[in-house]
């Protein structure tokens, strides 16, 4: 059999642009005649504003408008939520574009500036004379649930955004019977995305049309179509949205944003095209952060190993106001993972959304399941410390065993296919278990501190199916759509509604068709990005791209290849039932001279000169694919430190990642995803943390005060992987995109703690900064 | 007050009347018209908007247009020759050390400056010369790999 082009790591057809500086994302438009906006952003967490005061900025140099709250009413609706959460007394806060009387965050656009050029908008927003009245503020959840803690929103008591749960078996029985309980209060600490992009909108409108195109920095460009026709009253069919080149988002280009609403109202009231762009710093208080959980976890067991409930309760910080997906993401995403790779027969969690006068918090690469494992395998650590066992004896004991076709959580999820022991056993045996464990215990007698950490995963992704997203209360479908059109040539084009920004799917896809029906992956092109162009997609998060819309791929290539299947049988005058397929040719069963290439069939189909009796010309098909279930990627990750207890320092020695995504189209770019995916998690282990003061003020508020990680200090990742399909996928796909992040968190902190244990030191609050380390060593020492 | 400057970007002259401010990143991209240069932070730490400034890597918005007047740059669209990609940019391209791409031209630019004074650089001293490049989307595992390669064939000529 011929080398598949699927499973081919072949280089990345989107390279040539990026590599030279031809390719253009938004902040690389420049219209005729267009214009600067710029943001006035609350200096105050919360405050009352008394006066507003435009006149000298309306007046400066190159100054167009000027526009406050005022000028908004009626003409923009408020930000809406799009994760309508159930059964979660939800209280959704209304979140103005422009800040009406009271600012609830550092950040909160209290007026915009149009002028002729940036700098004079940004000169502007220095005249502009505002009064505030600072009102006490709140940053952290728990505090801010608490009775007499300054409240956000009048009609919303006590900041609850919603309360969630999720139970499955009897938890309180099993913790009344259990044997050991262990517990852990774990800070997920608040993090910022910081894709290299920052966020920025170019907006163009036609006043004499009322037709609106917005280049957009966007992981779902016709979600941002839909929800501006909600805010900005400019409807689907007269608004184009286009995310042309997006440099990352990792969750961060997920939600609608003011300022984006803002600009298409700027562009639509002066009728020149409008570009803001967002400064990093500005950013840092603009663009959405992630993570915030305060969770309080406790887990039953047994004295010989078995695990038997989790219980645990979470106050997750929502930020001043919800973001577009924001409910689902500490509750859905998290809470009904909370099983792991395990059997565990009851869990109970309880999840507080709580207002903050805060960064509003969205999707994160990983969006809850980070936080999700970090519980589960954190507590399986201290579980095993407490009774004694190896943590890897512990993961053995407690594994659901191997399955292919569906396994039942208590948590109500139905996991598609795994085999959990099989991927901890390849990862151990990689990295020599045994050998490790030794060379620790040497480390140790020369007062060498290493330590292992051991993480077996499975999260949840691929998101669909969408009677399944009604329920959980989700305001949109989770299929995928594709149109694919072959040409006289025999050249395809691909108009697909999933919008990759960085994961290198205009490759993958090409794969998949090229697998699918024979041609050159060359001969494809796609197309996305661009809801005049493309069919409805419903976005890139979650790790579904590949899972959703490669399928929806594949099914549409699949329906062009019966159809060209009944027109080669015509030529060849052959019964179709006598046809056969291979690699791009139909041929008459048992004689392969009678045969027609695709390429064949495209040139006849489009002269059609001689078609099958009903059956149209051209050759074109279209697929809207919902998904059956989700997909449920896992693995084993593997990491060691050596801590450096006279200065805190931890290094980071070795670090394994065994993923199995299923079948992997393009290993290669797997590989690359797994890398940053990794590196992202380590970033939350040991460097990154948003930090407010006592104020509500961000004190890590720019690049240079927030702790991103470098290239140096990594070791390379060791990329393994075992291959499990999927049954839910017609491809048998899982995803990549997350796995990384959601296993690697918890892998180090795990490997840290173990490096320490013998020092006696129980608990660090991540990062695990040098001079926190170095802390937990003295106290620990003191104690 | 606008103060005149010529700057050649990739061979070309560009004479301009501009602010003292007016940031050379801007310059070349709003002037310039070459958007392949990013502007990724406002605090000088990202790295994205790395050209070469008379054959040494410099961070664009860390000086202003005046101050390199008579300056010769290349940017990512000066590059390649010809329609042939730099080994750098092959390199880039054939180890994966690109997702996104926006930090891409000043990863190959502060790589450029590396494999000048050190044409042989190992694994560890391409991630120390780098730690002033940010990637948010590769782990910078095979932006290593890549500048080694490239590295590689710059010195098998």
């Amino acid at each position: 059999m011929a080398t598949r082009i699927f499973g081919s790591g072949i280089r990345r057809r989107e390279d040539p642009r990026l590599l030279t500086g031809t390719a253009t994302y938004t902040d690389d438009i420049t219209l005729p005649d267009m214009l600067h906006a710029a943001m006035l952003r609350s200096p105050y967490a919360h405050a009352t504003i008394t006066r507003i005061d435009t006149g000298k900025a309306a007046a400066a140099p190159g100054v167009v408008a000027v526009y406050t709250s005022a000028d908004i009413e009626g003409a923009l609706q408020p930000v809406p939520c799009a994760w309508l959460l159930p059964d979660s007394d939800l209280k959704v806060a209304g979140y103005p574009c422009i800040a009406k009387d009271v600012v609830r965050y550092t950040g909160d656009i209290v007026a915009v500036v149009v002028a002729e050029n940036r700098y004079q908008a940004a000169d502007a927003l220095d005249l502009i004379e505002v009064d505030y009245e600072p009102l006490p503020t709140v940053s952290d959840p728990e505090s801010a649930a608490k009775s007499g803690a300054p409240q956000l929103h009048s009609d919303i008591p006590g900041n609850q955004a919603f309360h969630w749960v999720v139970s499955g078996g009897d938890a309180d029985t099993a913790f009344e019977n259990a044997e050991v309980v262990v517990k852990e209060r774990i800070r997920q600490q608040r993090l910022i995305p910081n894709a290299m992009e920052p966020r920025a909108a170019v907006a163009q409108y036609n006043q004499a049309t009322g037709e609106l195109t917005l280049w957009n920095t966007t992981q779902n460009p016709h979600i941002v179509r839909f929800l501006n026709s909600v805010v900005t009253g400019v409807p689907e069919d007269k608004c184009r949205v286009i995310a042309p080149e997006v440099g990352g988002g990792f969750g961060s280009k997920i939600p609608v944003y003011p300022g984006d609403f803002l600009t298409v109202f700027c562009a639509k009231t002066i009728g020149r095209p409008v570009k803001w762009t967002e400064t990093r710093s500005e950013g840092y208080t603009a663009t959405t952060h992630g993570r915030d959980h305060i969770q309080d976890v406790e887990l039953a067991g047994t004295r010989d190993g078995k695990i038997t409930g989790l219980r645990c309760t979470v106050h997750a910080g929502m930020g001043a106001y919800l973001s577009t997906a924001a409910p689902g993401i500490p509750t859905i995403l998290h809470g009904l993972m909370l099983s792991g790779c395990y059997a565990i027969p009851a869990i109970k969690e309880d999840v507080y959304g709580i207002y903050t006068n805060t960064v509003p918090v969205e999707a994160y690469r990983g969006a809850g399941r980070p936080e999700a494992t970090f519980m589960i395998e954190r507590l399986v650590d201290l579980f095993a410390t407490e009774i004694g066992m190896d943590p890897v004896d512990v993961r053995r004991k407690n594994f659901i065993p191997r399955f292919e076709n569906g396994h039942d959580t208590v948590t109500g999820l139905t996991y598609d296919s795994g085999d959990y022991p099989a991927a901890l056993t390849k990862a151990l045996d990689h990295v020599g278990y045994a050998g490790l464990r030794k060379d620790q215990a040497n480390a140790l007698e020369n007062n060498r501190y290493v330590g292992i950490g051991i993480t077996s995963y499975v999260e949840i992704c691929g998101l669909g199916p969408s009677q399944v997203a009604g329920a959980i209360g989700f305001q949109g479908g989770l299929w995928e759509s594709a149109i694919v059109r072959f040409h006289p040539t025999g050249k395809v084009h691909v108009f697909i509604g999933a919008s990759p920004h960085g994961q290198g799917e205009e490759t993958t896809f090409a794969q998949i068709v090229a697998d699918e029906i024979g041609v050159d992956p060359n001969d494809v092109k796609i197309f996305h990005g661009d809801t005049d162009t493309t069919p409805m997609g419903w976005g890139t998060y979650g790790s579904r791209t590949t899972a959703v819309g490669g399928a929806a791929l594949a099914l549409t290539v699949r329906k062009i290849r019966d159809k060209a299947k009944v027109i080669a049988a015509h030529l060849l005058e052959a019964a179709v039932a006598d046809m056969e397929y291979e690699n791009g040719t139909f041929f008459v069963k048992g004689s392969a001279d009678k045969s027609k290439t695709i390429q064949d069939v495209a040139l006849m189909a489009h002269l059609a000169w001689n078609m099958p009796e009903g059956v149209e010309a051209g050759l074109e098909a279209s697929t809207f694919y919902d998904p059956p279930n989700f997909v449920f990627p896992y693995g084993t990750h593997v990491a060691v430190v050596e801590v450096d207890i006279e200065t805190g320092q931890v290094n980071l020695t070795r670090y394994v990642a065994l993923d199995d995504c299923g079948p992997q189209i393009n290993p290669t770019i797997v590989a690359g995803q797994v890398h940053g995916g990794v590196v992202q998690g380590i970033g939350q282990a040991l460097l990154e943390e948003a930090v407010y003061d006592e104020n509500a003020q961000l004190i890590s508020g720019s690049m240079l005060d927030y702790a991103l990680p470098r290239a140096d200090g990594l070791p390379d990742i060791e990329v393994l992987s075992t291959v499990t399909p999927s049954p839910h996928n017609p491809i048998g796909v899982k995803g990549i995109g997350e796995a990384g992040t959601i296993a690697s968190t918890v892998t180090v902190y795990n490997a840290v703690m173990d490096a320490l244990r013998p020092l006696g030191v129980k608990q660090v609050d991540m990062p695990f900064t040098p001079e926190r380390v170095w802390r937990a060593i003295q106290e620990a020492k003191g104690s | 007050m606008k103060l005149p400057v010529s700057i050649t970007i990739n061979g070309r002259l560009y004479e301009r009347e501009v602010e003292p401010r007016q940031l050379l990143v801007h310059f070349i991209r709003d002037l310039g018209a070459l958007t392949g240069t990013k502007v990724g932070c406002d605090t000088s730490q990202c790295g994205s908007c790395t050209v070469l400034l008379d054959g040494v890597s410099v961070k664009s918005c860390t000086c202003l247009a005046v101050q390199v007047d008579g300056a010769d740059v290349t940017t990512i669209e000066g590059l390649a020759t010809n329609g042939a990609l730099h080994p750098l940019q092959e390199s880039f391209w054939e180890k994966h050390g690109l997702q996104c791409g926006f930090c891409t031209p000043g990863m190959i630019f502060a790589s450029h400056e590396l494999i000048q004074h050190n044409p042989t650089p190992s694994a560890e001293e391409i991630r120390h010369a780098l730690e002033g490049n940010m990637c948010r989307c590769t782990g910078y595992q095979n932006i290593v790999h890549a500048v080694q390669h490239a590295a590689e064939q710059m010195s098998g000529k």
